[in-house]
């Protein structure tokens, strides 16, 4: 299956290998799109309709389908294969996952419209960054060889980093970016030592040889465990799974709120994707050495990200330890590393994109110029100042905690059937008492919404001021909304798409 | 010929290392350096070892010593540093004895002829490359063939890398007074 390095004579000329373009046409376009965007946006200046950027941002997200679409059929009637010197592979899953980059993209690039224009730092720099971040969890999705995942991974959260950092003028925002900056290099190191020791037992970096060597060699030394423990630290640490999760709540809190909405979909996904193909596809043969350790993270993460958002004033912090809480839920169905567990985890990415990015759009309208405010009192009595977006909070806040009719109850429901299936019964009973917890805490956030009770004494009285909706937020809340109610009722088309989007087996 | 070559390198490199540690000026140091490594550099080629070489000029000599002056100018070239002053109790006795230890680790082993007490085999000795190709062309031989995405993938990345780093340290297009608070007034 992999072409060994041909040996070239002197004076013959490279044979170079064949570039399949459509292969990587996701994240091509993704990247060219964000560059033309960059040059444009240096020509035009500020000489441009409103809208226009975030408008062209979507036109590229939506461009990008067409390659993906075009692979699925290829998929389907072909199936997967490696292209590009084996250094990325095609298949259902990378597929999948690029569908979810793309619709984090769509709303996010709506929602960041508004706010661009609400601070006052108009300009195509944050889309642009946004677009470069998204190919790079492209490439991570796709990734054949644990050089091109940490390519993709570092092209991800370098863009990330800056986007965190994008407020200069705010103080939180900075202290997001210098901790996350820091902590995510500190992290990256890990992963490269764990590509090291991989590298080291095995003699490979790319993940078809590493599983050939694998299933015909037993290794009995620590190194490649290391290995195995240090990417999962390094990835990990991208997804917020305790205990690598210390960054989260300050750069969630931190960031300006489109960009948290971005990170919280986006990393996630990418995260979990390089995980999943990693340790499910290859490392499948040593799943009794990884199991145990993911099983931990699944229950650490589950228990403390639902017990600390319960004492959580600020509904940005809130959301980032929940944030933690559904990392857990994922883990849950990575744990068991079947078919079945893969499928979970992949429409729980997909419907938590569309609840997390939305839960922030909100987050992004009610906290108010310069996100100073996203306390809790903050949102008390926001449906009776407005109605439809206390409403549509209320059902991101539902499918959040999993109410049956929302894409959130059925995440839940396979994650965790999932794990029953594989006999994780400890499990699966662990991640539904974390669900009973946090339903605590989404429901508390609820109430305040509705019930505007008469300010306490040395409370401060309910906030009246007028809350603007911006068009492109109006339209991101609508198509987030939308999929977490069409899916909640019509689960099986979206299903169907993770059941079928499969790792390639190696 | 080889024994002109390393002589001559030999006494550029310890030429340097005597310049890093003895010169007063921070930036005269960091330039001695620079003499320190490409003396190094010329042993490699010497060697055979092409890429090795060009590799020690461009990450050590250009990449690294670069970042050292930057950050030197960062910090003022112009302050004369009172080398009588130690910062850690105790720091000079202790760089004395690291730095006898370190080089017997390195003597000892030659003096008694155990190589395996620095490797762990008995011997590391083999030729640099092998076959008739040079090791260059086998480098860029992998970089074309086998690793040809992710030697354009690091490319998008330092592209990305240059980007955040302008858009993070540009100032704010049109500053907003009210915005501003007291303390981030320059």
């Amino acid at each position: 299956m992999i072409a060994a390095v041909a040996q070239v004579q002197p004076g013959q000329p490279l044979q170079l290998p064949h570039v399949d373009w459509v292969t990587i046409g996701p994240a091509g376009i993704f990247f060219v799109g964000g560059l033309a965007m960059l040059l444009a946006g240096v020509f035009l200046r500020r000489r441009v309709p409103r809208g226009l950027w975030s408008g062209t941002t979507v036109v590229i997200a939506v461009l990008a389908l067409w390659p993906a679409f075009h692979l699925w059929h290829q998929i389907a009637s072909g199936g997967a294969r490696t292209a590009i010197a084996d250094a990325v592979v095609v298949d259902g899953f990378s597929i999948f996952i690029d569908v979810v980059i793309i619709s984090a993209v769509v709303m996010a690039a709506l929602l960041t419209d508004g706010y661009l224009r609400r601070e006052n730092l108009e300009g195509t720099e944050f889309y642009v960054l946004m677009l470069f971040s998204a190919s790079g969890g492209m490439l991570m999705a796709s990734a054949n060889d644990l050089i091109v995942v940490f390519l993709g991974l570092e092209i991800l959260s370098i863009a990330l980093y800056t986007l965190a950092g994008f407020q200069q003028r705010r103080e939180g925002s900075q202290e997001a970016a210098i901790k996350y900056f820091v902590l995510g290099a500190f992290s990256s190191a890990f992963f490269l030592y764990g590509i090291a020791l991989v590298y080291g037992s095995t003699g490979s970096t790319n993940l078809g040889v590493i599983a050939d060597f694998l299933r015909t060699n037993s290794l009995t030394n620590g190194l490649l465990l290391g290995g195995f423990a240090l990417l999962i630290v390094g990835l990990g640490f991208k997804v917020a799974a305790v205990p690598f999760h210390m960054w989260t709540p300050d750069v969630y809190q931190g960031s300006p709120t489109p960009a948290t909405a971005f990170m919280a979909a986006v990393a996630k996904a990418a995260g979990f994707a390089a995980l999943l193909r990693l340790f499910v596809s290859t490392f499948n043969t040593y799943r009794l050495d990884w199991q145990p350790i993911v099983w931990a993270l699944a229950v650490l993460s589950l228990l403390v990200g639902s017990v600390l958002a319960v004492v959580q004033t600020d509904v940005k912090r809130m959301l980032a330890y929940s944030s933690i809480a559904h990392a857990g839920y994922v883990l849950v169905g990575f744990q068991t590393a079947s078919n079945r567990g893969v499928a979970g985890a992949l429409f729980y990415l997909f419907a938590y994109a569309f609840m997390i990015v939305g839960s922030f759009a909100v987050v992004t309208l009610v906290s108010g110029r310069g996100d100073t405010d996203a306390s809790l009192d903050a949102f008390r009595g926001l449906s009776s100042r407005r109605p439809a977006l206390a409403f549509v909070f209320t059902i991101f806040l539902l499918a959040q905690t999993g109410v049956p009719l929302t894409s959130g109850f059925l995440a839940k429901f396979y994650v965790i059937s999932a794990a029953v299936e594989a006999h994780s019964y400890a499990l699966a009973i662990i991640a539904m008492i974390a669900a009973v917890i946090a339903a605590f805490f989404y429901l508390r956030l609820i109430v305040v919404m509705y019930m505007a009770a008469p300010a306490a004494e040395g409370e401060e009285a309910a906030p009246t001021a007028r809350i603007p909706i911006a068009v492109g937020a109006g339209m991101s809340l609508t198509i987030a909304v939308g999929f977490t109610l069409v899916v909640g009722f019509l689960p099986a088309s979206v299903f169907d798409f993770a059941r079928h989007a499969t790792l390639l087996k190696l | 010929m080889d024994w002109v070559v390393f002589v001559i390198s030999a006494i550029a490199v310890l030429a340097g290392a005597l310049g890093v540690v003895t010169s007063r000026n921070p930036v005269h140091a960091a330039l001695s350096l620079v003499l320190t490594l490409f003396g190094i550099a010329v042993m490699f080629v010497e060697q055979q070892a092409n890429f090795l070489a060009v590799v020690q000029v461009i990450v050590y000599a250009g990449a690294i010593v670069v970042l050292f002056l930057f950050v030197i100018m960062l910090l003022g070239v112009d302050q004369a540093e009172d080398l009588e002053v130690e910062p850690l109790v105790g720091q000079r006795p202790a760089a004395v004895g690291v730095g006898v230890a370190g080089l017997a680790a390195l003597l000892l082993p030659i003096a008694f002829g155990k190589w395996q007490w620095l490797s762990g085999q008995a011997s590391v000795a083999g030729p640099a490359h092998s076959g008739t190709e040079p090791n260059v062309n086998r480098l860029a031989n992998a970089l074309f063939t086998r690793y040809l995405l992710p030697f354009e993938a690091t490319s998008v990345l330092l592209v990305i890398a240059v980007i955040g780093a302008v858009v993070l340290a540009r100032r704010p297009l049109h500053t907003e007074r009210q915005g501003l608070t007291a303390r981030e007034e320059p």
